[in-house]
């Protein structure tokens, strides 16, 4: 970023500690893979929507969802009630579906993909080769085995590229593949629960996906199961005027329990870009469903120029006695976040977590938050809050809390904590709550401040420069959020926070 | 921005039978305000400022009847406090039950009394802060006001009185659909109390503007009354200048519904708004507290402290707001509301919303609801006192941090107890 192109370097500074700080200054995941696109026209009609379903070589129920979908998407208009302003998205300007021209050919194995491809995701830090570690520790495959492994699906434009550890998780009996690929395999849990958490008429942008959803990941964990290693997608938009629409369905059978991981990145463009994602996960009884993001696509540059606009629905569903789902997300990318992963606690004792840090600097704007809708007994839902904003970005926190009659003896607390960082940017808190039974209870706290001065000043006599210190003051801050990933994201996340703010002091 | 055909024909079915009073001073601000009703369009439910309150009985031509409450077992409010009484009988002025309009200190006047008087005080303020607190979230029942109130009193605070202005409501007909408009100006270093108390009318609308100069300080405090079936919107609109204080309380008992919004801008540097409510809600009530606060000066403090005990089916509503400008630096916000739900019927909605622009900032806001603690309950009964008492006790204390931002004891007094001896009239058999 052109901050800091030229460093006023005080006296005793090297030139490697100037270019280490030019370095994580920048975005990192800005660059584009050169790879031959395949492109769906420019636009969105029924016949769009139709080439979609073909190229994924759906059968006819999915397309005439797909349509009806488009049908209802045709009726409805965009939200406006988030605390976001952005230009008037022209949805016929956009190219709705684009594959690497390799995939053209579905290829059988990892072996078959484009090497391009896998060099991309490599770049990014995210191995798709099976023996190696996400650390990027390269082991022997024996001790490959007692480590933890994570199974990654990655998403390349509007294409699954691959998945690993297929074959393993087949043995344990979880189902983890791309969506397309469900929809050849298991048509029968696709229709059962497609659209049942999120339904196709759910909002603007849930009913768009519904249109022109590409591809995504698939899971199902069986009953009694416990998967035996974490999952994660990468979803990578490369192409550019393309829109990206994945769905993950996430489904954990009774006492099942599975770790998902989400992360995203995207060149660094000019224009904007579109992307609406759907998520639904149900949690039959007894079911655990960990749910981490890290989002970090290209937020745009330091003037408010080009960056994703990220309007995503995400939704679970404990549905049986005693489910539990919790969202973790550190939300640090994307020129516009418009996103509420939220928790419908069916069951009895099912219990909804939400753990968030949304960190937005420059020109950056998020709207994101969460609903916890109690409908069952003795229903407990947490919601962790941390928005942090700099530079003149906005940052909104907007949840609902509703406990309806039924849910009797059922607990909410809600914290929501904003920290101002500079004086052009704005921090908000917009929560509802709605209490109907008395036996529940319900908190909510906010508070909103500026970086502690004295634990500033207790960094800086620690010999640390103002940057390093606000970075460790805001770690500190968003330490209860962050304590809840798992390691791998943690570690990403911690690094995340601090380069996210690079440039906002001083 | 054209509003809907159904927004239009509510609006207009409403105000096809009002008159525009003409003629006099405030006859610009009326039809200013008939503009901005017009474009603005009366609230329906489908407007998101009215989610938790449905507007509709305040917005249609007929007066949905309210029977008259006869209250035969308490005297009226504020009855024993030295005060200059003013009242008004389902929204007019009865001038032969009120005190004379003289006390040291203060001008008041009827509003359209001296209505000939183009330079009179009133045009600085009548209509103007309606008008800047319809944004940034429209306020369509207050433009309604300024339009078409029938009557209402001119305060111009000189100095400091010596006692509070207690503007009194009789409702005595059954679909009396009563619209008053005061205003209230404090000039700089006065001071003044003012009281409400009463039902006013089957269906009450009332606006009140504040204008408080340098250092000026102003103290409301109202009790609405506790006509089960009667409704009101009210909207007080207060503009604070530097050093200046607005404080106000509000008591609600019963009523079918009420809506009470409050907006408060603080536009100069060191003032305060100090806001809080109790309400006490038994059966078919809906309450409804909207608060939007603006710090748009440095070194601001406000204060929101609402409390609501709810039972049999009550609803209570919070929507409260601090929004704190870019140049509003070292502003100190706070915010509490909090409702106690006796029984599993009734429901409290909340709100509470933070916008901040400005970095040096200390702003939070709180927001609870539950049942009476069972361990203090159980405290209270292990050393002799009775379940209802017991309840009662915990009842009252918790409404007691609302009521305690009463400066003036004798007037918290007062309070305190209607509340007492409502809770003992109500006890459940």
């Amino acid at each position: 970023m052109t901050v800091l192109e030229q460093p006023q370097v005080k006296e005793g500074v090297d030139q490697e500690t100037v270019d280490a700080v030019r370095e994580i200054g920048t975005y990192k995941h800005g660059w584009e893979t050169d790879i031959e696109t395949e492109y769906a026209p420019k636009g969105l009609t029924a016949d769009i929507v139709r080439l979609i379903s073909e190229k994924n070589n759906e059968p006819e129920w999915m397309t005439d969802w797909r349509l009806q979908a488009y049908e209802r998407w045709l009726q409805v208009n965009e939200p406006s009630w988030a605390m976001v302003n952005y230009p008037q998205i022209d949805f016929q300007d956009q190219y709705y579906y684009a594959r690497p021209k390799s995939m053209e050919n579905k290829p059988k194995s990892l072996d078959e993909v484009d090497p391009k491809l896998l060099a991309t995701y490599e770049k990014l830090g995210i191995p798709l080769k099976e023996q190696m570690l996400l650390a990027g520790v390269e082991t022997d495959e024996t001790s490959a085995v007692e480590n933890r492994k994570v199974a990654v699906d990655a998403v390349f434009d509007s294409v699954s590229v691959g998945t690993t550890f297929q074959a393993e998780l087949k043995k344990a009996g979880v189902i983890f593949c791309s969506f397309s690929e469900a929809v050849q395999e298991h048509p029968d849990l696709v229709q059962k629960y497609l659209g049942s958490v999120v339904p196709m008429s759910d909002n603007y942008y849930a009913t768009l996906n519904s249109a022109v959803f590409s591809d995504g990941s698939f899971v199902y964990v069986p009953e009694n199961v416990r998967c035996p290693m974490e999952l994660s997608t990468y979803f990578r938009i490369n192409a550019e005027n393309t829109g990206q629409f994945e769905r993950t369905l996430i489904i954990a059978a009774k006492g099942a329990y599975v770790s998902y991981l989400e992360g995203c990145t995207a060149p660094q463009r000019d224009t904007s870009q579109l992307h609406a994602a759907v998520v639904e996960i149900v949690a039959e009884e007894d079911a655990e469903v960990k749910y981490s993001t890290v989002q970090n696509w290209y937020p745009g540059d330091e003037n408010g120029i080009g960056g994703i606009f990220n309007f995503v629905t995400k939704r679970a569903d404990c549905r049986g006695d005693r489910a539990k789902v919790m969202w973790t997300q550190v939300e640090t990318g994307s020129a516009v976040t418009w996103k509420y992963p939220s928790c419908i606690l069916r069951g009895n004792e099912a219990q909804g977590e939400f753990y968030s840090i949304a960190i937005t600097n420059n020109y950056q704007q998020a709207d994101t938050g969460t609903k916890m809708v109690h409908l069952g007994r003795n229903t407990r839902s947490r919601i962790v809050s941390k928005g942090i904003s700099a530079g003149q970005a906005q940052n909104t926190y907007r949840g609902l809390v509703s406990m309806h009659p039924r849910a009797q003896s059922s607990r909410n607390y809600t914290q929501c904590d904003s920290l101002l960082i500079g004086d052009k940017c704005g921090a908000h808190t917009v929560p509802y709550i709605e209490v109907k039974n008395n036996s529940s209870r319900v908190e909510h706290e906010a508070t909103t401040s500026k970086v502690d001065e004295d634990q500033l000043f207790y960094c800086r006599a620690r010999g640390m420069d103002e940057e390093e210190a606000v970075a460790l003051v805001v770690n500190g801050f968003c330490k209860d959020v962050l304590q809840e990933l798992p390691m791998e994201f943690a570690m990403e996340a911690q690094q995340l926070v601090a380069i996210s703010l690079e440039g906002s002091v001083g | 921005m054209t509003l809907s055909p159904r927004i239009q024909e509510i609006t207009s079915r409403r105000l096809n039978d009002l008159v525009l009073p003409t003629g006099g001073w405030s006859s610009e601000a009326r039809s200013a305000a008939l503009n901005r009703v017009q474009s603005l369009g009366l609230p329906s439910n489908r407007d998101e400022y009215w989610k938790f309150t449905p507007p509709e009985t305040l917005t249609t031509a007929q007066v949905p009847p309210a029977s008259l409450f006869v209250d035969v077992d308490e005297s009226p409010v504020f009855g024993n406090i030295d005060r200059l009484k003013l009242v008004f009988v389902d929204g007019v002025f009865d001038a032969a039950a009120s005190d004379q309009l003289a006390l040291e200190n203060v001008t008041i006047e009827r509003l359209g009394e001296s209505k000939d008087r183009d330079d009179h005080w009133g045009r600085e303020v009548y209509g103007v802060l309606e008008q800047s607190g319809q944004v940034p979230v429209a306020r369509p029942l207050a433009a309604l006001n300024t339009a078409f109130a029938t009557d209402g009193i001119l305060i111009h605070v000189r100095g400091t009185p010596s006692k509070p202005i207690n503007l009194v409501y009789v409702h005595s007909n059954e679909t009396s659909d009563a619209i008053l408009h005061h205003v209230i100006k404090v000039n700089p270093g006065a001071e003044c109390t003012i009281l409400e108390s009463g039902p006013a009318a089957a269906r009450f609308n009332k606006c009140m503007e504040i204008d408080i100069a340098d250092g000026g300080a102003l103290h409301h405090v109202r009790a609405q009354g506790r006509d089960h079936e009667r409704r009101a919107a009210t909207h007080m609109f207060a503009r604070v200048a530097a050093n200046a204080l607005f404080k106000s309380f509000t008591l609600t008992v019963n009523g079918r519904l009420t809506r009470n919004e409050i907006f408060v801008e603080l536009l100069g540097r060191n003032s305060m708004a100090h806001v809080a409510g109790a309400c006490v809600g038994d059966g078919d009530f809906h309450h409804d507290d909207t608060v939007f606060v603006t710090h748009a000066a440095e070194d601001c403090k406000s204060r929101q402290v609402f409390k609501k005990v709810l039972r049999n089916g009550a609803t209570g509503v919070f929507q409260g707001k601090i929004l704190v400008k870019p140049d509003a630096q070292k502003t100190d916000g706070y915010q509490i509301s909090q409702s106690l739900l006796l029984d599993g019927d009734s429901q409290f909605l909340a709100k509470p919303e933070l916008e901040i622009y400005a970095d040096d900032v200390a702003c939070s806001h709180g927001s609870t609801s539950g049942a009476i603690d069972e361990g203090e309950l159980f405290y209270l009964r292990a050393r002799g006192i009775e379940q209802a008492e017991a309840t009662d006790l915990l009842t009252l204390a918790f409404l007691n941090e609302a009521v305690s931002e009463i400066d003036n004891e004798e007037l918290a007094d007062e309070i305190q107890s209607r509340l007492a001896a409502w809770l003992m009239r109500h006890r459940p058999s």
